[in-house]
């Protein structure tokens, strides 16, 4: 199989996002992550289908070279579940906002978080309504100044990670728009996982929420700011690579190596295949000042998947059924014959 | 003593009880009993939307009407013969559908001073409903089950559940029906959970059975001699059931395998289910968390290459609608089945309608156009969903399918047919690695080419946004305006596909009787009595309602008035005078949640004559 480069996955449209929006650097990085994955699985470029609701964000499928799905508002991961059921041979990707993914669109999130489709969801989580020119989303800091919300919103946003894992999900990964290495190697991880991939993206909209991640994202503090967890490893993190995550009783804890008697070994290992929710939820849930926020994959464990059940189960009553076509199926139960 | 033995053309019969009194099921087996026997039949159930309404009241009243006969039966029979009324309140309830020769079998252990109350009815119900000319059957149902089953060992409760066999044995008693088919269904039904069951419900219902033999009050048995029916192998098929099958049987000739993502919603669940059923057959169905994901899955399904079906009721379209104006702008094939009901909003959701045909048809934003097609029977629902898919997959467009809750839960005997008489279903698919544009169209047809994911060199994007013939994002205003043209003229094309519409009786005159949909049968036997009165009249049935068959305009031409006949307030009605304003129409109309009455057909024929 030849060996695809990112050039074969950009179609010819004209890229319409704003200068500088982050949305670029998820694109950039899918294009370039969908190489290694049809190489790591033998996937086929005609295999990808790249499906989206509404939303600046949702513009990503005219934007690869691959079969695409533009749909309507919140609907995306609705129309991702039935594509991967229909066929669970097809590698689905979904491109989606927090307005659209989390607002209008939760409640078909949560279930196919719950169902385990394996459709790999990328979250452009940059807290506004872009293309309705501001509006507060449902990951808008409690507070946060909109157009709808001119004295602040009065209540709490979503933390995508935390509805994930609630629902049971079997893989939340996080980045930034600007990390594209990082975001690439998620978004291999996620195809290679089997099940329904979230990956959430902090994205920036430089014309209606500029710097809306910026107290983590800036250059200057992120290595403080933010934790790249990787599966085995230590969580360590900072300029200096001197800070880690301890486990401090029920909860979690930032801790100085080198002071306090601390030591490496006292650092948690990030174990993303745990079965156990619960430190997974508190690595999604932590929150700048008190804590680094989260990259990277969180949890990635296994689970059988839906598209494969319903596969499997239509195969199992086959094999055993007396009613192997149409035919069949009319002269079935109770019949009489008029002579 | 001996019984008078009349042989008799047809009988409606009206099982009645509480909601729990298993009258659906007595009904149910009384029909199919007779299916078998070979007579005609027509069913209509009725009942309320609880599971369990207040015990003893009217709005808890659960009715099984079924119509038996030797010749041609179209209808479930306006009036009955026989009232089987399992407490005061079904009597209450239905003694306005006794014929004036009618026999009414009570259980009179209901009929206590609690009971009376309950249905409000006081110490004389018989004269106090005025049916005191009709022949009444007074039995202790519930004391003699009890005694039946004195030695059973079973509980009370489990007893009095048996009652539905004590009637259904007297039943058949009067109307000479074999039991055989009961003591088998009996025999599948608890074989194997409840293996101690089969012989106390046999017992009911042959005490049933031999005490309508020996007491007085019977006056009269009834022969229904078999129908002569058209030879072949037959079986009893609900519309919901026929409907399932035909979307099954659309799935084989098109090599496509099924998907149906739908959310559960009354009276159309039972599509769901049967196709839930027949995994043996391919089919995929995914039970959606909300009406819109079982569009949405089933657009995703038909992007992905499978016949996609979505299954639902009126209330559960509205939340379709968006969706619905996506499968249009796609240009994907769908099928939307709309098992209609009462409405508007949950309205009356067990009781049956034709109110969504505006909605079906205007029901979206934008120039939204798609085939609009209904069923006209139970049994045709299988012939109606086989070609609703079909037009979907050859035209790429959605296709609703308007049926009925008369139509999904009624019944009726139908002629098994075979596979090898039904069309192959053949699908514009694209060609892997030639040059791909996905809305470039078939010239004649406007048909545009189906590219599914997996197909080497067809890459392409569909969605919501207007698009121009290479697929590529336009808001140019003439690219607009002729887009909307091409998809309007796609759909109306499709009537160079479908049969042309057809008249029964006077093929020219003063007045010619339309309808559409599930009110077929009634009008057929309305148009059948005017002509014994004496009335020539034309009766002209439509099963596909956008496009309009070919022929339609020559035909309504030949009449001086077209007398359109619906369960709405006027929705097809206002369709035709948009369609074809040159003729002279007038309209019969019914809102009450319930089908026609033959004879009010027969009433407003006269009126418009």
């Amino acid at each position: 199989m030849p060996r695809y480069t990112f050039k074969e996955f950009k179609s010819d449209q004209e890229v319409r996002w704003c200068p500088g929006c982050g949305d670029h650097g998820v694109l950039a990085a899918l294009q370039r992550a969908l190489p290694d994955v049809t190489e790591a699985l033998g996937y086929s470029k005609e295999r990808y289908v790249v499906v989206s609701g509404i939303g600046c964000s949702s513009r990503l499928p005219y934007y690869m070279n691959t079969y695409g799905f533009h749909s309507i508002h919140g609907r995306a991961t609705a129309i991702s579940t039935g594509i991967k059921v229909a066929n669970p041979e097809l590698a689905v990707w979904q491109a989606c906002g927090d307005g659209d993914a989390l607002a209008i669109g939760g409640n078909h999130f949560i279930h196919a978080v719950r169902r385990n489709v394996d459709i790999n969801i990328i979250l452009f989580n940059n807290q506004i309504y872009g293309l309705t020119k501001g509006q507060y989303s449902p990951t808008s800091r409690f507070g946060a100044i909109t157009k709808t919300s001119p004295y602040g919103t009065v209540e709490h946003p979503f933390n995508p990670g935390s509805l994930v894992l609630g629902a049971k999900g079997t893989f939340f990964a996080r980045t930034l728009d600007s990390e594209l290495k990082l975001t690439s190697e998620i978004m291999l991880s996620a195809a290679k996982h089997d099940g329904c991939s979230v990956m959430e993206v902090l994205t920036n909209c430089v014309i209606f929420n500029d710097g809306a991640h910026k107290l983590i994202a800036d250059r200057e503090f992120r290595a403080d700011r933010t934790i790249v967890l990787r599966h085995g490893e230590k969580m360590i993190f900072g300029k200096n690579r001197d800070k880690g995550i301890m486990l401090d009783g029920m909860g979690l804890r930032v801790v100085t190596i080198g002071q306090d008697g601390i030591t490496e070994d006292d650092i948690l290992v990030h174990d993303a295949h745990s079965e156990n929710v619960g430190i997974h939820m508190m690595l999604a849930d932590m929150k700048y000042p008190d804590f680094p926020v989260a990259l990277g994959v969180i949890r990635d464990v296994k689970d059988v998947t839906y598209d494969d059940g319903v596969r499997d189960q239509v195969a199992e009553v086959k094999a055993k059924s007396k009613i192997q076509c149409v035919d069949d199926l009319l002269r079935s139960g109770s019949t009489w014959e008029v002579k | 003593m001996q019984h008078k033995v009349i042989d008799a053309k047809d009988v409606v019969i009206r099982f009645a009880g509480d909601s729990g009194d298993g009258m659906q099921l007595t009904g149910s087996l009384f029909a199919d009993m007779s299916a078998i026997f070979g007579n005609e039949l027509s069913t209509f159930p009725d009942y309320p939307a609880e599971i369990r309404a207040p015990h003893g009241t009217v709005s808890g009243v659960s009715g099984f009407q079924v119509h038996i006969g030797s010749d041609h039966i179209t209808t479930p029979g306006d009036f009955c013969d026989m009232l089987v009324a399992m407490n005061p309140a079904a009597l209450k309830a239905n003694a306005k559908w006794l014929k004036r020769t009618a026999m009414v079998l009570i259980d009179s252990d209901t009929f206590d001073e609690d009971g009376l109350k309950r249905a409000g009815l006081h110490n004389d119900p018989i004269t106090e409903l005025h049916i005191e000319d009709r022949t009444i059957i007074i039995a202790p149902i519930t004391s003699l089950t009890e005694e039946s089953l004195k030695d059973s060992g079973l509980d009370r409760k489990t007893v009095n559940k048996c009652k539905n066999m004590f009637t259904l044995g007297m039943a058949c008693f009067i109307y000479n029906r074999p039991m055989e088919y009961i003591f088998q269904y009996l025999e599948r039904k608890f074989g194997k959970k409840k293996p101690e069951l089969i012989e106390p419900n046999k017992k009911v219902l042959k005490d049933g059975f031999n005490y309508a033999a020996n007491i007085q009050a019977i006056p009269n048995t009834y022969n229904i001699e078999p129908a002569h029916q058209p030879k072949g192998l037959y079986r009893n098929i609900t519309g919901n059931q026929a409907t399932a099958w035909g979307l099954l049987a659309a799935s084989e000739k098109s090599g496509l395998p099924l998907f149906c993502g739908s959310y559960p919603i009354t009276p159309a669940t039972g599509i769901l289910e049967e196709l839930a059923i027949h995994k043996s057959l391919g089919a995929k169905t995914l039970q959606a968390e909300d009406e819109i994901a079982g569009i949405c899955t089933a657009i995703g399904a038909a992007f992905a290459g499978s016949l996609a079906v979505t299954t639902t009721s009126g209330p559960g379209l509205s939340l379709k609608s968006e969706a619905l104006g996506l499968a249009v702008m796609t240009e994907l094939p769908l099928v939307i089945v709309d098992v209609q009901r009462a409405g508007p909003s949950t309205g009356i959701p067990t009781k049956t309608e034709q109110t969504d045909l505006n909605q079906a048809l205007y029901g979206r934003n934008g120039e939204c156009p798609m085939v609009v097609m209904a069923a006209k029977s139970p049994a045709g629902c299988f012939d109606s969903a086989f070609n609703a898919a079909k037009i979907a997959l050859e035209h790429m467009t959605p296709v609703i399918l308007l049926t009925e809750g008369f139509l999904g839960n009624g019944s009726e005997a139908w002629r098994i047919p075979s596979m090898k008489d039904y069309p192959k279903i053949v699908p514009p698919f694209a060609h892997p690695n030639k040059e791909y544009k996905p809305f470039e169209r078939d010239p004649e047809t406007l048909v545009r080419k189906w590219a599914v994911p997996g197909m080497a060199g067809c890459e392409h994007r569909v969605g919501g946004l207007e698009k121009n013939h290479e697929g590529v994002l336009s808001s140019d205003p003439v690219n607009h305006a002729l887009m909307v043209q091409e998809r309007e003229m796609k759909v109306r094309k499709v009537a160079d596909y479908i049969p042309e519409l057809e008249v029964h009786g006077a093929e020219s005159g003063k007045l010619l009787v339309v309808g559409w949909g599930g009110t077929y049968g009634h009008l057929l036997s309305a148009v059948q009595d005017a002509h014994e009165l004496g009335m020539e009249v034309g009766f002209a049935h439509f099963d596909y309602i956008k496009p309009l068959p070919r022929n339609t305009e020559e035909i309504f031409s030949h009449y001086d008035k077209i007398l359109v006949c619906e369960l709405n307030s006027g929705h097809f009605v206002n369709y035709l005078r948009a369609e074809m304003p040159q003729f002279n129409y007038a309209q019969y109309n019914k809102v009450q949640g319930q089908p026609f009455l033959v004879q009010e057909i027969v009433s407003a024929i006269k009126q418009n004559l």
